[in-house]
């Protein structure tokens, strides 16, 4: 499984791609610009199961001290806020055109960033926090009540005044996506993206622990040359 | 329950006995609300409708700076660990340090929003029970965040920047519906602000409780 998941997400990337710029009809009234919906919606979709992830995977760990779900929440918070910056990146180009203006305080746009500043802040705290041990147990707790203001955030930014579009629940019922085509690009871009994350997150998983692996080799040799010395 | 009054009453008489933390806390949050008022050069039509923004921004952050004095003060002669050697409940101390917190924060408060009305042109005397509301349900809050992170990132390196760089995204809830709140008791009444003061109470409620629990993991060693 480990060996498929390079070739897999390549060839999934290449599907989404095609469908998107090939398959997929040019939208109404956006045109061409509206392309990017399929990477953008894709990515905000990785970047919250990143970010639920890091909760889970902390809770694991303040559970059972396991340093495996540390590693994994440690990788899911690094996952999180790079697909949380491509949401950040490619949303302006979009609107950009579309509403003339790179960025605006609207409720998602309000939502994204600051939901990009809680985790940002959480690899603040793994990278810059220093090398107590008792650091992952202070990140898992962060990582908890990160998830925990999620909700918070939510419902507080409703009460600023919106004007982003509503794609996938629309208030008449319906959805956006007119053609069957639109949908399907949808997914199997943000199936690509998923693919793609879980391959950075599994390398990222092992490398922690081939690192720690190799400090414990130091550190036993360090000790064994003490002896001799 | 006991062993938290306890805590509180330690706190409280420290800064009792120096009124250092609390004296620069309240001249840090004047200045603030000055400093925020001048930076937007308000006509005197306009500066009422500024308030609730400066009001909270200038309590954040003075905020901010006395919970991290507060640790900084315990970590001074290991005072903490002292205390977390004490036969006492992590969760306990958290209620004391919680509730200390919230005092000290009322105190900045009292003397911070009424000047505001002043420096502002707000009537707040008959808007008062419902300030009074809105403020104590954000100082719990705050103080409830403040004092789970205040006490993890006193044990980081970087701890300086640690704390601010922590709370604020988290407090992005909290200053929405505390400003909605203040804004919509300041023209219309308590009716007007139910939605910020529902983002308000839950997010006492939630994080109240979440650092109930979790302050054990950042102390623990």
């Amino acid at each position: 499984m480990r060996r498929l998941l390079p070739p897999l997400t390549g060839l999934t990337m290449l599907a989404a791609l095609a469908i998107v710029f090939l398959v997929v009809p040019t939208e109404a009234d956006m045109g061409i610009v509206q392309r990017i919906f399929y990477f953008h919606v894709a990515s905000a979709w990785v970047a919250f199961l990143g970010f639920f992830l890091v909760a889970g995977a902390s809770a694991v760990y303040l559970w059972n001290g396991s340093p495996t779900a540390d590693r994994l929440a440690y990788a899911a918070g690094e996952v999180g806020v790079l697909f949380c910056t491509l949401v950040l990146v490619t949303g302006p180009i979009w609107a950009r055109p579309i509403w003339g203006v790179w960025w605006t305080w609207d409720p998602r746009l309000t939502m994204t960033v600051v939901l990009w500043a809680i985790y940002a802040s959480y690899l603040m705290l793994r990278g810059f926090g220093g090398d107590d041990p008792a650091l992952a147990r202070y990140a898992a707790v962060l990582g908890i009540v990160g998830v925990l203001d999620i909700p918070l955030i939510v419902v507080s930014v409703r009460l600023l005044r919106g004007i982003h579009p509503a794609v996938i629940n629309r208030t008449d019922g319906g959805t956006g996506l007119v053609d069957p085509w639109m949908r399907i690009g949808l997914l199997v871009s943000a199936l690509a993206l998923i693919l793609l994350a879980a391959w950075f997150m599994d390398l990222r998983v092992r490398g922690a622990r081939l690192e720690e692996e190799v400090a414990a080799l130091r550190r036993e040799l360090d000790a064994r040359r003490g002896e001799v010395a | 329950m006991r062993d938290a009054l306890v805590i509180l009453a330690k706190d409280l008489r420290i800064e009792w006995r120096t009124r250092e933390g609390l004296s620069s806390v309240l001249v840090l949050g004047v200045l603030l609300v000055v400093v925020l008022t001048i930076a937007q050069d308000p006509s005197p039509e306009t500066a009422p409708t500024l308030a609730p923004g400066v009001l909270w921004a200038a309590f954040v952050l003075t905020g901010m700076l006395g919970v991290q004095r507060a640790f900084v003060l315990e970590r001074e002669n290991d005072c903490l660990a002292g205390l977390l050697t004490a036969p006492l409940d992590p969760a306990a101390i958290y209620a004391g340090k919680l509730a200390s917190n919230v005092v000290l924060l009322g105190v900045t408060q009292a003397v911070v929003v009424p000047l505001t009305g002043l420096f502002l042109h707000l009537d707040l005397v008959p808007r008062l029970p419902a300030l009074l509301l809105v403020c104590l349900l954000g100082n719990v809050g705050f103080a409830s965040l403040a004092t789970l992170f205040g006490a993890l990132a006193i044990r980081v390196r970087a701890r300086e920047i640690m704390l601010p760089l922590l709370l604020l995204p988290l407090l992005v809830p909290l200053l929405i519906g505390a400003v909605q709140a203040t804004r919509a008791v300041l023209v219309g009444g308590l009716a007007a602000a139910s939605s910020g003061l529902g983002v308000l109470a839950a997010f006492d409620v939630i994080f109240a409780v979440a650092g109930w629990l979790l302050f054990a993991y950042v102390v623990r060693d």
